[in-house]
């Protein structure tokens, strides 16, 4: 029986079935469903961890123990857990080692887009690449097997098309593994797992020598294979973009390639004897291609198609056109149409605790370091309220340097909870320790919510739904060190104000815990406020707050009460109290 | 079996992913190999949703192509508007006849098109364009939430397919307590189309 499943739940899927006991992750689009999905299976042990290294690290552990072990985590995450991939790679492994890393191409919710791809070659780690979620399902145990063949961690590669789309799944071929009888054994081995240099100098060749092994291998397995068609055109392609290719060269000769590193080189010589021209079909980097080409084959790729963004049908389509490799199809004609369609861009929900935050910082005329979640929507207009956004705990290093830098701005570093536990610890001991000033404001809002509200270290229950210690944000900086702490409810907007112009100019390193629960994830909702018309004058200064339920009309301002969410921070910043609370 | 292309069209919050879910699942009943597309992750912060689903023989891309589309379904008018370059020639357009203002339109800095400015725009492909009432009728049945059950019942008349198989998987994917309530959001947007 085929069952439609989205790439992460296939993941899941795959990982459960496969035998794996041990999943470890930290939420990011497009890759936080792999975990919450395995997390449902029975038999298994799944953990939210603090951040993708520590998350690293727990499945290294796992498959160092002899437990078939998965992480999983997004493109940027990677670079968290990069430094942790690196000596898993020398060290190899007891169990089988999975780390399932979601790229995002076009950028749908992250800061870069980058191409995992080169980890593969640079930290010297096999990597394998579905192209629906069916392979997605095998590639794990595939991903596995290899591991534990050839002692070493493997990488699977998705993408946000291919986790977020749904294919079918069949899920009645096989079985879980039964669990072990027996507790695992640790087999102490200091030689292989202690990366001192004159281990890690054994462990290099072996590294080298592995990756050999690996290139035999990539020449027999099945996931790597020639698909027959017209011999004057020959397309190379691996994952998503494989279908778009398929669906147009449907008469091409096809490398299919389930494995994107290292490459099958026999394979890939043996389809270019068979084609007069090939062309490469990959999304970002011209990471295939340029392989090809150091191997001395000639093949187009990125003089054909882009090297930004993510790839689609159309995109195919008129690339090969405009490249002269297929006849243009017939077309409806253009849309003449201009029509102006203004943008909808995400924005803080109504009801949403950081939004009265940021209205005071702005009003203040702070310079805001930001961070990774909700609240980077702050920078947008009309609240236009943060100016620097790089990635996950970035904000406290950023602000720190501004101000030791000598500029005359207030700055605040603005991080929420989870990505203060993620990254935000060790840049508040930087300030500490080396006699900074900076404020640093948690807006915590207790939840991971701009991934879908998963749990996390304050939270007090686990991705099991186990109940757990709470990581309470103000002891472990009271533990640190920092005496200056206040925590306020930033919806009291005056005492909001008072906390934040106390510590913006106090010279002492400071932290405020911006406290208001996610009302998403509460369903905390009150009764909408009304506009009275009469008194209302149609200034505009409650727009300035960017909260969608609040429609400028012809002469005032109207209320949309099927949007709002009654938080009454109109109520408040309203100048003339034309907006009454109900 | 002809091979069909939707697409759908909504704001974050009114249900256009469990709408495509159970569209797809369906055409999965019905014998379609079928496929499904969308990003989500900043969606419900009121964003745009927009999901591809496919039937047919035998589907590669998730994705549908530009000019192809058979059916477009839209949440929301403005978002509808957004898509017509993905219809083919005469394809048809369900439209629910509700306006959520982006950001910029309630700020006073942008204007919203007209419902006939839009229509005219749809119509350069598509051989007509349904307006429903889908969340007013969802409304009157006490939830606006199921106006995309109302837009699939509208649709299902249209594409065909045994209307219990329809009906048994809105039964299954949507939340237990509203089943009922469900299957008559479906039945009233069948009412429309018939």
């Amino acid at each position: 029986m085929k069952k439609l499943m989205t790439g992460n739940e296939a993941f899941a899927y795959g990982a459960y079935l496969h035998g794996v006991r041990f999943a470890a992750a930290y939420p990011g689009t497009p890759s936080s469903e792999i975990l919450s999905n395995y997390a449902r299976y029975p038999g298994v042990f799944a953990e939210w961890s603090p951040n993708e290294k520590v998350a690293l690290d727990a499945a290294i552990g796992a498959a160092y123990a002899g437990t078939r072990a998965m992480s999983s985590m997004k493109h940027v995450g990677m670079n968290v857990a990069a430094d942790s991939l690196f000596y898993a790679v020398y060290t190899g492994l007891k169990a089988g080692l999975v780390i399932v890393c979601a790229d995002d191409p076009n950028m749908h919710s992250s800061q870069n887009e980058q191409d995992n791809r080169n980890y593969a070659k640079f930290a010297k780690c096999p990597m394998l690449e579905p192209s629906d979620n069916e392979e997605a399902k095998q590639f794990v145990g595939t991903a596995l097997d290899i591991s534990e063949q050839y002692d070493t961690p493997v990488i699977v590669r998705s993408v946000t098309r291919l986790s977020h789309s749904s294919t079918p799944v069949e899920v009645t071929d096989q079985e879980p593994p039964p669990p072990p009888e027996e507790p695992p054994v640790y087999e102490r081995d200091a030689q292989k797992f202690v990366m001192v240099p004159a281990n890690a100098r054994r462990r290099h060749p072996v590294v080298e020598e592995r990756l050999k092994q690996l290139a035999e291998f990539a020449e027999s397995t099945p996931i790597n294979y020639i698909e027959p068609g017209d011999s004057k055109l020959g397309i190379v392609s691996a994952g998503i973009c494989y279908h778009y290719a398929r669906e147009v060269f449907p008469d091409a000769t096809f490398l299919k390639l389930g494995m994107v590193y290292p490459l099958p080189e026999k394979l890939i010589h043996k389809f270019a004897e068979q084609v007069e021209k090939i062309i490469v079909v990959e999304e970002l980097d011209p990471f295939l291609e340029e392989r090809l080409k150091l191997m001395g084959i000639e093949v187009q790729g990125k003089d054909i198609f882009p090297m930004i963004g993510e790839f689609s049908p159309s995109l195919v389509r008129s690339c090969a056109v405009q490249a002269g490799l297929i006849e243009a199809p017939e077309a409806p004609p253009e849309i003449k149409s201009n029509l102006e369609r203004p943008i909808r861009p995400p924005m803080l929900c109504p009801g949403c605790g950081h939004r009265a935050l940021f209205h005071v910082l702005r009003e203040n005329g702070v310079l805001v370091t930001g961070d990774i979640g909700c609240y980077t929507l702050a920078f947008a207009p009309p609240l236009n309220a943060m100016h620097t956004t790089g990635c996950m705990g970035a904000s406290i290093g950023v602000a720190h340097g501004i101000n030791k830098a000598g500029v005359k701005d207030d700055v605040a570093a603005v991080l929420g909870d989870s990505t203060f536990l993620h990254s935000g610890i060790h840049p508040v001991i930087d300030v500490l320790y080396n006699q900074g000033s900076t404020t640093t404001i948690i807006s915590d809002n207790n939840a991971t919510a701009m991934t879908g509200f998963q749990e996390h270290p304050g939270t007090g229950k686990t991705v099991q739904d186990m109940e757990t210690k709470v990581v309470d944000p103000e002891k472990l900086v009271r533990g640190i060190g920092y005496e200056k702490v206040d925590i306020c409810d930033p919806y009291d907007i005056d005492k909001m104000e008072k906390i934040l112009q106390d510590h913006l100019k106090s010279e002492e390193p400071s932290v405020i815990i911006a406290r208001h629960p996610c009302v998403l994830s509460t369903r905390e909702k009150h009764t909408p406020p009304e506009v009275d018309p009469e008194i209302c004058i149609n200034c505009g200064v409650c727009l300035d707050i960017g909260c969608s339920p609040l429609v400028q009309e012809e002469d005032h301002v109207r209320i949309d009460t099927l949007l709002c969410n009654g938080c009454g921070l109109c109520v408040k910043v309203c100048p003339q109290e034309a907006i009454i609370e109900k | 079996m002809k091979n069909i292309d939707f697409l759908m069209a909504g704001v974050g919050g009114q249900g256009t992913i469990l709408a495509s879910n159970i569209l797809a699942e369906v055409g999965l009943q019905l014998g379609y190999d079928v496929k499904k597309a969308e990003v989500h992750g900043m969606a419900q912060r009121g964003g745009q949703v927009d999901s591809h689903i496919r039937w047919g023989d035998k589907v590669y891309s998730p994705l549908v192509e530009e000019n192809n589309a058979d059916y477009l379904i839209g949440f929301e008018m403005l978002e509808a508007a957004r898509f017509p370059h993905f219809l083919k020639e005469n394809s048809l357009a369900l439209v629910n006849d509700y306006r959520i203002n982006p950001p910029l339109v309630n700020l006073g800095k942008a204007t919203y098109p007209s419902k006939k400015e839009i229509e005219t725009l749809i119509l350069e492909r598509a051989g007509k364009v349904l307006w429903i009432e889908g969340t007013g009728i969802a409304k009157n049945l006490g939830n606006p939430a199921m106006v995309g059950v109302v837009m699939l019942g509208a649709l299902s008349t249209l594409i065909g397919g045994d209307k219990e198989a329809w009906l048994d998987v809105v039964g299954r994917m949507v939340p237990q307590k509203f089943v009922e309530l469900n299957k008559e959001a479906f039945n009233a947007g069948c009412a429309v189309t018939v």
